[in-house]
């Protein structure tokens, strides 16, 4: 993974994509769910989304796991370059997470991560913290899921680094 | 009976659970999901930020989804919702813990473009055993009001 110096506003990584077969969207909603319209196809078809649609939460489950995928990618071009691979920190959270349109059983998700802003963290100054808006369009081209998310990102040399300006978006 | 908007008062819903998350089930999440050391491996989790190997934070989210629904939200009207405002992850979830949760309403109003449906806004805390806030969410969440279609439907 990167370091926090490597990091700048605006930088933009295709994540890849995944399609939500029938299957898996029951599979996720039976243990996490259990609402009709992610159950049940004809459920779907007379609920507002229309038809089988897949939990919100899914759809952000699987964001996540594009990104660690996309991740680890970027660490294994890194070790291959012989440079110096560190693992992110947890995030403390996210905001304006939006289920814009439903994700129907079928529909295949492109998933896409850009940084909004950068700072350093006050109270750990070994560490930068990312905000970076996730967003998931479908194969019509229509953005169906976007959130703000927050991580802490190590820096690579904090005690070298005494007069950097936090930037903000 | 089937929970409408009118059944969403501002002000503390109810408590759920408790409920046990096992080691087994936070690490075929995170297999599948979020499959970062810290939330996979002991040794690795052990000299994270997190010192110990906690549950992926999309797990806990889908928990509480969980709990929501065999809460109430199975029982309700409800016809889906359009996002979360805001989520925060305070501290982590361990394997074994029990989890409880939370739910206020912070806001319920009419919807102004589907007028036959309200809007309700809740808070949702999950705390672990020792009643440490895990996590926060504030999401809406649009339900069908009293002699609305859905509920008519839902019976």
């Amino acid at each position: 993974m990167r370091f926090f110096e490597d990091i700048e506003i605006g930088q933009r990584r295709e994540l890849g994509s995944f399609t939500f077969t029938a299957e898996l969207i029951k599979k996720f909603a039976t243990q996490f769910d259990p609402q009709r319209f992610h159950l049940d196809e004809e459920e779907g078809r007379k609920s507002l989304f229309g038809g089988l649609a897949a939990s919100g939460w899914h759809v952000g489950s699987v964001c996540m796991k594009l990104l660690v995928t996309d991740g680890q990618r970027l660490a294994s071009e890194a070790l291959a370059r012989g440079e110096k691979v560190v693992a992110w920190g947890p995030s403390p959270g996210f905001r304006e997470l939006r289920w814009i349109k439903p994700v129907l059983a079928g529909d295949t998700i492109s998933f896409a991560s850009e940084v909004e802003s950068l700072r350093l963290s006050e109270k750990r100054p070994e560490w930068g913290i990312l905000e970076a808006r996730n967003t998931g369009t479908n194969q019509r081209g229509e953005l169906v899921f976007s959130l703000l998310a927050t991580a802490f990102v190590p820096r690579r040399n904090p005690e070298g680094i005494t007069h950097m300006e936090p930037s903000s978006r | 009976m089937t929970l409408t908007f009118e059944d969403f008062p501002p002000g503390h819903f109810g408590r759920f659970g408790p409920r046990r998350v096992t080691r087994e089930e936070m690490l075929a999440f995170a297999s599948e999901f979020d499959p970062q050391p810290m939330h996979l491996d002991e040794e690795a989790a052990k000299g994270s930020m997190l010192q110990g190997l906690s549950a992926s934070g999309w797990h806990l989210c889908s928990i509480m989804m969980r709990m929501m629904v065999d809460g109430f939200i199975g029982r309700a009207a409800s016809l889906g919702s359009p996002g979360v405002n805001e989520l925060r992850w305070l501290a982590p979830l361990r394997p074994e813990d029990e989890i409880t949760l939370d739910v206020d309403v912070a806001e319920a109003r009419v919807s102004r473009s589907r007028p036959d449906t309200g809007i309700v806004t809740f808070k949702g805390v999950v705390r672990n055993a020792a009643g440490q806030a895990l996590c926060e969410m504030v999401s809406p969440i649009i339900v069908q009001r009293r002699g609305g279609a859905a509920a008519e439907q839902a019976g």
